[in-house]
C-alpha cells in the first residue's frame, strides 16, 4: 500500500496498540497532525509539552502499558526532556514522537531546529533519528519493543519533517508490517539462574532476622501476586519503597510499609536490624540506604533485578540474580517449595515481636491543630484517604505533601501511586493525574500537590477541563516551598532563604475556576470532610480543593541527608522512648 | 595478586566493543565514559568483515573496579553488541605510528640507523626532514618515539592500539569427553 510517511506513523502507532496520544502540534510536525484526524488514536491537547510528557508517564504508572507523547521540534522537544528523564529514573515505558527540521536542513540553525537526538540521548532507553520514510514503521515497532521489555524506559523517536510531508517526494513509501526486530544488541534477559535461585533460597531458610526490600520493579514486572505468596509463604515482613508503594497490600500484617528518608522508624529500623535482606526490583536508592557504609550493616543480600547494571552498583549482594521479578520469585517460592516451604523456615518469633513493639512504640505521629490554627496535612490526607474509594489512584508532585501522601495513605492495590520518585519533579501531580485518568476513566484519580508544584503545570487543569478529564486535586497550601523550608529549618538554622511562596497570591479558587474547574477553599477541620463529599460528587469537571494548611510542619521520621539509618530523627512527642 | 581482566595493573583498561554500525553510537559510547568523568586515552574504530559492525578499541585510564559500572551500562546500550575486556599478557596488541622528524643530511644518518633497527618504513624524504612509520605493540612504538625525540619531532601521530586475545597453543585432547 503507497502511503506518506505521516501515514505510516500514525498506522504504525495504531497497530501497536496506541489508544491515545498527548500532545501539541508545531510547525515541524504538523504533517502529522492531518493523517491523525482520520486515525482511531485520541488526541489530548496539552498547554505545554512537559505536560504531554507526564501524562504519558500518568498513563503508563496506572495502566502499565506504554505511554505516548508526539510534540514538534526545538523548544517542544525541550519541554519534554523533564519528562523524558523522569521516566528514565523511574523506569516508565514510554514513547515520545518529535517533529525535526527537514533532514537536508539539520546542523544549519534552521528554525526551531535543536539535536534532540543529542539533549536526550542520557535520559532515553534509546533514541533514534528517523532518516527515510520507509524506515518509520520498523523503528516504532522497535521503539515499543525497547520501551516496554526488560527495564522499561522512555524512547525517543525523532522525525524530520520531510518524510511525513505528502508534500514532499521524500515521503513517499510502501507500507509493510514488522513482524520482527533486528536488535542484535539488545537481548533482554528474563528468567533468573536456577542455581543462583537454589542459592537465595538456602539463605533465606537460614535467616532469622530476613526483610523483603519491594522496590518498583515489582510494580513493573507485574510480580504484587507473586511477591504476597513468597511473603505468606515464608512469613517474612516486607518493606515497600516509595515506587513499590500498593505493591503489598498496606494493611497486610506482614506489611512495614515505606523505608527510607521519610520512611516510618519500623521500616527503615527492620532493615537496618536485619540479617538478609531480599532485594526484589529495588536498587538501593541513597533514599533508602541513607550513609551507604552503616546501612543495614549486619545483613546478607539477595538482590534481583532486570538490570544487571544494578547488581553491585551500591552494595555488593552475596546472592545477584539477574531476571524479571515475578519470574524469579515464582521460582524462588518453587525452590524454597523444594527445601521444605514454610516447615524450613526457621523460628521467627523474636524477631516479629521485635517489630511489633518498634510499630507500637513508633506509629506516625502528628499533633492535631489547635483552635487558632490552620490544617494539619496530614489531618487532611487521612480524611481524604477514609473518604475515598480504595482503589482510588493517587498522583503527588514532590516534596513534603509527597511524603505525608505516601505515609497516611493505605495502598492495598497495585498501580494506584503515581509520583516522581527518582527524578523528583515538582508539578508532576496534575499532568500524570490526567494521564492515569485517560487510562483508567473508571477509577476516582486525586492529585495530591503542593502550592509550589501546582504553579509549574496548573496550566494542564485546562487540558482536564477541555478534554473531559474530571480529576480532583488536593492542594496542600502551606505557602512555602515546605520541604526546603523544613531543610532550613533542620540543617541552615532556621535561616529561611527564598522559600515563602505567599499564602493568598494566586487566588487558587478562582484561579481553578478561571482553568474550567470547580474550585473550593477550606480552612478548618470541620471543613474538611464536606468539602472532599463534594468534591467526590463531581464528575463532569475537574475540582481543585485549597486546604490551607500550617507552614511550620514538618515531615518526621526522617534520616538526615548523608547520615545513618541508625540515627533516625522521630517525631518530637516520640523522642524520649526507648529504641 | 591476579590482574582483572582489562586491565594492565599499571591503571589503565583495554575494552574491544563490537557495535552496530550506525551513525551516533560513537557518540552514545563516548558519551558513557564522559558523563563519569573518565578519559579515554586511545580509541581506534573500523568496520569489522561484517559490514553491519564496527569494532572499537578503547583504552581508558582507569582500573577495573570503577570500570565495572561503565562497562554493564556499555552494555546497557541499544547498539552495543558485544564487549571484551583484554587483558594484555593474553593478548596481541599493535598501534601504528607516523612520525615526521627533524633531520638535517648531515644527521640523517643517524636516523635510518634507528628506522633498520626498528624495522620501521621510510614514508616520505624531505630536504631537512624525514616521515617514517612505525607498527609494533604500543610499548615498543613508544621506545622508537622517545629515541626520535632528541633529534626534534615535527609531527607525530598514532593510531592508539588495536587488539585481539591470543591464540590457544595446545591441542585440544582427543580422548576429552
Amino acid at each position: 500500500m503507497n502511503m506518506n510517511g505521516g501515514q505510516a506513523l500514525m498506522k504504525a502507532l495504531e497497530n501497536e496498540g496506541v489508544d491515545i496520544l498527548f500532545g501539541l502540534p508545531g510547525g515541524a510536525i504538523l504533517p502529522v497532525y492531518d493523517p491523525l484526524i482520520d486515525s482511531s488514536i485520541r488526541h489530548v491537547l496539552v498547554r505545554h509539552e512537559q505536560g504531554a510528557g507526564h501524562m504519558a508517564e500518568g498513563y503508563a504508572h496506572a495502566t502499565g502499558r506504554p505511554g505516548v507523547a508526539m510534540v514538534t521540534s526545538g523548544p517542544a522537544a525541550t519541554n519534554i526532556v523533564t519528562p523524558l528523564c523522569d521516566a528514565y529514573m523511574d523506569s516508565i515505558p514510554m514513547v515520545v514522537v518529535t517533529g525535526q527540521v527537514p533532514y537536508a536542513a539539520i546542523g544549519t540553525d534552521a528554525f526551531q531546529e535543536c539535536d534532540t537526538t543529542g539533549i536526550t540521548m542520557s535520559v532515553t532507553k534509546h533514541n533514534y533519528l528517523v532518516t527515510e520514510a520507509a524506515d518509520i514503521p520498523q523503528v516504532i515497532h522497535d521503539a515499543f519493543h525497547i520501551a516496554t521489555t526488560g527495564r522499561p524506559g522512555p524512547v525517543l523517536v525523532d522525525i524530520p519533517k520531510d518524510i511525513v510531508d505528502p508534500n514532499n517526494p521524500r515521503s513517499a513509501m510502501e507500507w509493510y508490517t514488522p513482524d520482527s526486530h533486528d536488535l542484535p544488541g539488545y537481548r533482554p534477559n528474563r528468567a533468573g539462574d536456577a542455581e543462583l535461585i537454589r542459592q537465595a533460597a538456602k539463605l533465606i531458610c537460614e535467616a532469622e532476622r530476613p526483610v523483603i526490600y519491594s522496590g518498583g520493579g515489582i510494580l513493573k514486572a507485574r510480580a504484587a501476586e507473586a511477591l504476597l505468596e513468597l511473603a505468606e509463604l515464608t512469613g517474612i515482613p516486607v518493606v515497600t519503597t516509595l515506587m513499590n508503594r500498593g505493591g503489598f497490600p498496606d494493611d497486610h500484617p506482614l506489611c512495614l510499609g515505606m523505608p527510607g528518608m521519610h520512611g516510618n522508624y519500623t521500616a527503615v529500623t527492620a532493615m537496618q536490624e536485619s540479617d538478609l535482606l531480599i532485594a526484589l526490583g529495588a536498587r538501593f536508592d541513597d533514599r533508602v540506604t541513607g550513609k551507604v557504609a552503616e546501612f543495614a550493616p549486619l545483613a546478607k543480600i539477595i538482590h534481583v533485578d532486570i538490570d544487571s547494571a544494578e547488581l553491585g552498583k551500591v552494595r555488593r549482594p552475596d546472592v545477584a540474580i539477574q531476571g524479571d521479578c515475578r519470574l524469579v520469585i515464582e521460582d524462588l517460592i518453587t525452590a524454597l517449595g523444594e527445601l521444605g516451604g514454610n516447615e524450613a523456615q526457621p523460628d521467627r518469633n523474636p524477631w516479629r515481636s521485635r517489630i511489633s513493639g518498634w510499630q507500637e512504640r513508633f506509629p506516625l505521629t502528628y499533633e492535631q491543630s489547635k483552635d487558632d490554627e490552620l490544617l494539619k496535612p496530614q489531618y487532611v490526607l487521612e480524611q481524604l484517604r477514609d473518604a475515598t474509594p480504595e482503589d482510588t489512584i493517587v498522583a503527588s508532585g514532590v516534596g513534603q505533601h509527597q511524603m505525608w501522601t505516601s505515609q497516611y495513605w493505605k495502598f492495598n492495590h497495585p498501580y494506584t501511586w503515581v509520583n516522581s520518585g527518582g527524578l523528583g519533579t515538582m508539578g508532576f501531580a496534575i499532568p500524570a493525574a490526567i494521564g492515569a485518568k485517560a487510562g483508567r476513566p473508571d477509577r476516582m484519580v486525586w492529585a495530591v500537590d503542593g502550592d509550589g508544584c501546582f504553579q509549574m503545570t496548573a496550566q494542564e487543569l485546562v487540558t482536564a477541563a477541555t478534554e473531559g478529564f474530571p480529576i480532583k486535586v488536593a492542594l496542600i497550601n502551606n505557602a512555602y516551598l515546605g520541604m526546603v523550608r523544613q531543610w532550613q529549618e533542620m540543617f541552615y538554622e532556621e535561616r529561611y532563604s527564598e522559600v515563602y511562596l505567599t499564602r493568598d497570591v494566586p487566588d487558587y479558587k478562582l484561579w481553578a475556576e478561571a482553568l474550567g474547574c470547580v474550585g473550593l477553599r477550606v480552612e478548618s477541620p470541620e471543613e474538611v470532610g464536606p468539602a472532599i463529599a463534594q468534591a467526590n460528587e463531581i464528575d463532569d469537571q475537574p475540582v481543585v480543593v485549597e486546604f490551607r494548611c500550617e507552614a511550620g510542619e514538618n515531615v518526621f521520621p526522617m534520616v538526615p541527608a548523608g547520615m545513618s539509618n541508625s540515627d533516625v530523627v522521630v517525631d518530637p512527642s516520640q523522642q524520649d522512648r526507648p529504641r | 595478586m591476579s590482574v582483572p581482566p582489562g586491565t594492565d595493573g599499571g591503571g589503565t583498561t583495554t575494552l574491544v566493543v563490537r557495535v552496530e554500525n550506525k551513525a551516533g553510537v560513537l557518540a552514545r559510547v563516548a558519551g558513557l565514559f564522559a558523563r563519569r568523568g573518565f578519559n579515554i586515552e586511545s580509541l581506534a574504530v573500523a568496520p569489522t568483515d561484517d559490514e553491519r559492525f564496527s569494532r572499537l578499541t578503547i583504552v581508558v585510564g582507569v582500573d577495573a573496579a570503577p570500570m565495572e559500572q561503565v562497562v554493564k551500562q556499555l552494555d546497557k546500550l541499544v547498539n552495543v553488541v558485544e564487549i571484551r575486556e583484554l587483558n594484555p599478557s593474553a593478548s596481541v596488541e599493535r598501534e601504528l605510528m607516523m612520525v615526521t622528524v627533524q633531520a638535517d643530511p648531515a644527521i640523517r644518518g643517524q636516523i635510518l640507523d634507528l628506522v633498520r633497527i626498528f624495522q620501521a618504513t621510510v614514508l616520505n624524504v624531505g630536504y631537512d626532514e624525514i616521515m617514517v612509520s612505525l607498527t609494533g605493540s604500543p610499548s615498543r612504538v613508544d621506545d622508537f618515539e622517545d629515541l626520535l625525540r632528541p633529534y626534534g619531532i615535527v609531527d607525530v601521530q598514532r593510531t592508539g592500539k588495536v587488539a585481539l586475545p591470543k591464540l590457544t597453543k595446545t591441542a585440544p585432547d582427543p580422548l576429552a569427553p
